[in-house]
């Protein structure tokens, strides 16, 4: 099995053995496959026909749908964990998202690139340029992030809406950062959070 | 177990019923003809029924009597399959009211010594799983590894799992729906109108005189037909192309009405091929089934009830291109299941072919099955 992704690895850690997961945004289900090695009930969104056929190829219980559309046919509290990770930035309507996120699942994993990062920044304050990072790879144009945000972006946010972050992750490439300056210093973050 | 006459190819029996039907009727006895391939493991957890389709029967992987033609999910179904004697015991049974074995309008009625014609009872979707169960009984089956189907087979599929939940494991539902729409019920009764007013169908008693209404059985083929297939797929296959014939070498039009178009050539031979297959009752009384089918109907309306108590694992795929049975009614079902809380899995494939994308060479849809199929079996 390839390496986890960074901001997944974080969250396969950290999910407790033999829970419900709902996994938004699963892709070919890598981090579906780990979590039922862990014993849990993991069940799959994903907007791609071909990462759904890799992953139900691969037994795993996923649905061909759309964050922004198909949450709300899920009942209230299924969940132990419901994880959306990469995929708030490319929501239209993320604040709908998170909110049925946080209906659904008792706790969310939510992980997200981190827009203040100083290379960002330095992008678009010297370089004029929207950045390219290897969080960011895709041009302006191509992009499917419609909704960047900062660290402190969503701090604000989930504080507004009254959610508690139980904890949070800061990653830059494939290292931990401390707290420190994260909205400077982070390029990903991931968040676990509770109603 | 070889030696067991229930099992093998070209099987059927005459169970003494009686099978209440959802009309009210009861029908004793029930003949149902089937076959199974490969054997029944000694737990008994390697079954898996098949499901067939509105003109399809038990012949799914083995040649069929009266055309000579394969069976029609060889590509689903053999050594190397998804769904594999070497590993399964598969059993697929032609349905009630259909005409090749099975309880229909062409069986002799005991009462009166003649052909049920229209007096055979109008059944229900349920109505053939719950024949289908009573021969999982002979057969000595209990549970299902997995029931699967494709289009009406779909239909039987859902109707199991909300009807038999205990009997059902995995559930494979494919190009399908949980209630027949207008435009379904609408293509119908196109169908059945042609039949009805075909002068030899003769109310339904056709049979003595052995000369069916073919001309109205095929009129409904060719409407349903069209059904099948996309616009796009009919476009690049036939476009606006002309028949070559003899004596119009570079075939320019005839201006007659005779079948100019590669197209209309194409659905009447769809048409002629067909009733020398199928009984044209068989055909009003299945498409009746399909229409009255609402699963959601049964359960105060909401689709979700019909799985409430389910443990059965599902996988539903729809095709980009199916507007018979399209995507939208897929999702319902995934809708509902997901608000049940039951294990699902659901993706639309792409396909040029349209509903008949089930029956074709898409190997996105083998993987699919494949991939669903195994992880149930290791549970």
């Amino acid at each position: 099995m390839s390496e986890l992704r960074p901001d997944l690895a974080i969250i396969a850690a950290h999910v407790a053995p033999a829970s419900r997961v709902l996994d938004v945004g699963c892709g070919d289900g890598e981090l579906m496959d780990v979590l039922r090695a862990k014993g849990c009930d993991a069940r799959g969104i994903e907007i791609d026909a071909t990462n759904v056929s890799l992953a139900v190829g691969r037994g795993l219980s996923v649905v061909q749908g759309d964050a922004d559309t198909d949450l709300v046919n899920y009942p209230d509290n299924v969940f132990d964990y419901a994880i959306l990770s990469q995929t708030l930035q490319t929501a239209r309507a993320p604040d709908q998202v998170l909110t049925e996120l946080m209906r659904i699942g008792r706790r969310a994993f939510v992980s997200f690139p981190n827009f203040a990062y100083w290379r960002v920044r330095l992008s678009l304050a010297w370089g004029g340029r929207m950045p390219v990072t290897p969080a960011l790879p895709v041009s302006w144009y191509a992009t499917q992030n419609i909704h960047q945000l900062t660290i402190d972006d969503f701090r604000a946010f989930v504080k507004d809406r009254g959610i508690t972050v139980e904890q949070a992750w800061f990653l830059s490439g494939t290292r931990r950062l401390g707290e420190a300056a994260a909205n400077l210093r982070a390029e990903h973050a991931v968040f676990l959070l509770k109603r | 177990m070889t030696d067991d006459s229930r099992f093998g190819l070209a099987r059927s029996v005459t169970l003494a019923g009686p099978l209440r039907l959802d009309g009210g009727a009861r029908l004793s006895p029930v003949e149902i003809a089937y076959e199974t391939y490969g054997s029944l493991n000694a737990d008994g957890s390697n079954a898996i029924l098949i499901c067939h389709a509105l003109t399809g029967d038990q012949h799914v992987a083995s040649i069929h009597p009266r055309t000579g033609k394969p069976g029609w999910w060889t590509r689903m179904v053999g050594t190397g399959k998804p769904i594999d004697p070497a590993r399964h015991f598969i059993i697929c049974a032609n349905v009630l009211g259909s005409c090749l074995g099975s309880s229909g309008p062409a069986t002799i009625d005991p009462a009166t010594g003649a052909p049920f014609a229209m007096r055979f009872p109008v059944i229900t979707i349920r109505d053939m799983v719950r024949a289908q169960a009573l021969l999982l009984d002979h057969l000595g089956v209990g549970t299902l590894a997995a029931a699967v189907g494709g289009s009406m087979g779909g239909m039987q599929v859902v109707q199991w799992a909300a009807t038999y939940p205990d009997r059902v494991r995995s559930a494979v539902v494919i190009a399908s729906t949980a209630r027949h729409s207008a435009q379904n019920i609408a293509f119908h009764e196109v169908g059945r109108q042609a039949i009805m007013a075909d002068p030899k169908w003769n109310g339904g008693d056709y049979y003595a005189a052995g000369d069916p209404p073919a001309a109205g059985l095929a009129v409904a083929r060719m409407a349903a037909h069209i059904t099948y297939l996309s616009e796009a797929g009919l476009t690049e296959k036939f476009g606006r192309r002309l028949q070559a014939r003899p004596n119009n070498a570079n075939g320019a039009k005839s201006f007659g009405f005779d079948a100019d178009f590669q197209i209309e050539s194409y659905l009447r031979h769809q048409g002629i091929s067909f009733v020398d297959r199928f009984d044209a009752n068989s055909y009003l009384y299945i498409t009746r089934a399909m229409d009255y089918f609402d699963l959601a109907e049964d359960h105060g309306g909401l689709l979700a009830n019909a799985f409430t108590r389910t443990a059965t694992r599902f996988c539903l795929v729809s095709f980009d291109t199916d507007w018979l049975y399209p995507t939208k009614e897929s999702r319902a079902i995934v809708h509902a299941l997901n608000a049940a809380g039951a294990p699902v899995s659901f993706v639309e494939l792409s396909s040029p072919f349209g509903h008949d994308a089930f029956l074709l060479d898409v190997p996105e849809l083998n993987r699919v099955v494949d991939g669903f199929l195994r992880a149930g079996e290791k549970a």
